[in-house]
């Protein structure tokens, strides 16, 4: 079975504010499902499957479905992979609506690290791993570069190859009237901003942002009663990467996985590719991921990015024109669900003008969720023009 | 040793959570020994030390007694520690390579920046927890 072009994104909105004092985490979680429902043109009276993750508050997708008032749910899920979760959660929409046990599925984010930091989870003090890692002091940035200085050991990747990706993410977010970090920088900003965990300066890390977002993923039937231009899920794959019993290799990511998978899926090649998502934690996870997606030879990253690829709208590879994490917005510490959103921006001619890639009709959207650096959980989907 | 090994003095040491499956190692550790586990089915030494084989699902494992050599597989100077860790920074996050083959977490100690390195030879170090534990770090060679 195939969920090739068997689910539409109808709807997907992403929370305007970046700094939310004054609200509770529900009540982002109801804004952003409210703002994904009327832009599908649908209310929340509709849906019938909801997907949530752990910046969900309650227990599992129940508190949520009971405060948001879904009546008539009959599917629900609550896969948590951090970051990845909503790209893993359209996925799993899609093979629910093809097998026909839903047909208009909800999928919200939101949060408050911004306002109300919160201390890591307990949970990571009960994992089994736990007293073989955390008495050391990872953070997680830490486990990033980790992961940084082995590819720049194992293929000369410099800091100025990573400054590149957050130069030109800066170049987009200055289109976007909404991104927490708006100016644009040079390479020589980027290296002379703070050291957080060497290699990773300040400006390799991605923003932290109060907010959300929310998509609405329903079946074919009910897009082409929809006056709102849609979006075809054409592929899906997700990949765990785990430490394999010591095997620790931080040079490549789940995207080796994750990424054929969606694109056989699809019935597409990375050539056909108009325009890209890539999740931008750090400067790093992007430069490993456009490696392990294949849109260049692994190791190979570093030049690929320094010479303006990354660039909208005319680079070889455009990716994240909304600023991305590293500029605009990376909600809850969780970035796939902005990723999604201006994936869907993109195919539907939406993106702020200077950014949009001209006659997009095809995009890959991709998420990495844990720790590069230990265990994390890849998400690639591949999204298709309603037309295409 | 300089900033690059705990600028703010000692590096904490924060007890690890013991359970049934791991006591036997961390009461090692209180006795300055870097214990590992083999797999009898497979002969794959297992990390981190658990009750099943993660490569061929057996549960006949046992514990034998590792050298405490590895090499430095990758290395952060950390600038910003959390939780125990606040106000020791700068302080060194590494994966070391043990000659037994698992790339286990820790911290390299008493290294001059200078000397840090991917490859660097080091040699385990017990920082005791005062909770019956100690923490294996690893520090530069002497005959490096």
């Amino acid at each position: 079975m195939t969920i090739r072009g068997k689910a539409h994104i109808a709807g997907a909105y992403e929370h305007p504010d970046r700094k939310i004092p004054d609200k509770s985490v529900a009540q982002v979680h109801a804004e952003v499902a409210l703002g994904a429902v009327a832009d599908a043109g649908l209310s929340l009276s509709d849906v019938d499957a909801y997907f949530c993750a752990g910046d969900a508050p309650g227990f599992g997708p129940l508190s949520m479905a009971d405060y948001l008032g879904l009546k008539r749910l009959r599917y629900l899920d609550s896969t948590e992979t951090g970051g990845s979760s909503y790209l893993v959660h359209v996925g799993h929409a899609a093979a629910a609506i093809a097998e026909g046990k839903c047909e208009v599925a909800l999928i919200t984010l939101g949060g408050l690290p911004r306002s109300r930091p919160v201390p890591r989870p307990s949970a990571s003090a009960l994992a089994p791993e736990a007293g073989f890692e955390l008495p050391f002091g990872p953070t997680t940035v830490s486990m990033y570069a980790l992961a940084a200085r082995r590819h720049m050991y194992d293929y000369g990747t410099t800091s100025a190859q990573l400054a590149a990706i957050k130069v030109a993410a800066s170049q987009h977010a200055r289109h976007n009237p909404r991104a927490m970090l708006p100016n644009p920088v040079t390479v020589e900003e980027v290296l002379e901003s703070p050291m957080i965990s060497d290699p990773l300066h300040r400006l390799d890390c991605c923003v932290i942002s109060d907010g959300g977002g929310a998509l609405v993923v329903v079946s074919p039937e009910v897009a082409r009663e929809l006056r709102r231009q849609t979006v075809k899920v054409l592929g899906h794959g997700e990949s765990p990467k785990l430490a394999d019993n010591g095997r620790i290799d931080l040079t490549y990511t789940g995207a080796v996985w994750s990424g054929p998978r969606a694109f056989e899926e699809a019935g597409v090649t990375q050539a056909d590719i108009d325009y890209v998502s890539i999740y931008d934690s750090f400067t790093i996870t992007v430069l490993q991921t456009i490696e392990d997606l294949g849109f260049c030879e692994k190791g190979k990253g570093g030049a690929f990015v320094a010479d303006g690829s990354l660039q909208a709208p005319h680079g070889r590879l455009p990716f994240n024109t909304d600023g991305g994490g590293l500029c605009n917005n990376h909600p809850v510490n969780r970035g796939g669900m902005t990723k999604v959103i201006e994936a869907v921006r993109q195919l539907r001619g939406e993106a702020n003008g200077p950014v949009q890639v001209p006659d997009c009709e095809l995009a890959l959207a991709h998420g990495n969720g844990g720790s590069l650096g230990t265990r994390s959980a890849a998400a690639t989907l591949i999204l298709g023009r309603e037309d295409a | 040793m300089t900033a690059a090994a705990g600028g703010a003095g000692p590096l904490p040491t924060p007890a690890p959570p013991v359970n049934p499956e791991t006591r036997e190692f961390w009461a090692a550790t209180a006795a300055g020994r870097l214990l590992l586990k083999r797999c009898l089915d497979c002969d794959s030494v297992i990390w981190y030390p658990r009750a099943i084989c993660p490569d061929c699902s057996s549960l006949r494992t046992e514990w034998f007694a590792a050298s405490g050599r590895g090499r430095v597989y990758s290395y952060t100077v950390n600038h910003r520690g959390e939780g125990a860790y606040q106000g020791s920074a700068p302080f060194v996050l590494a994966y070391v390579e043990l000659d037994e083959g698992p790339r286990v977490m820790t911290n390299v100690v008493e290294a001059d920046a200078a000397d840090l390195a991917v490859g660097l030879p080091v040699e385990v170090v017990f920082h005791d927890t005062g909770d019956g534990s100690a923490l294996p770090r690893f520090r530069p060679r002497k005959d490096r």
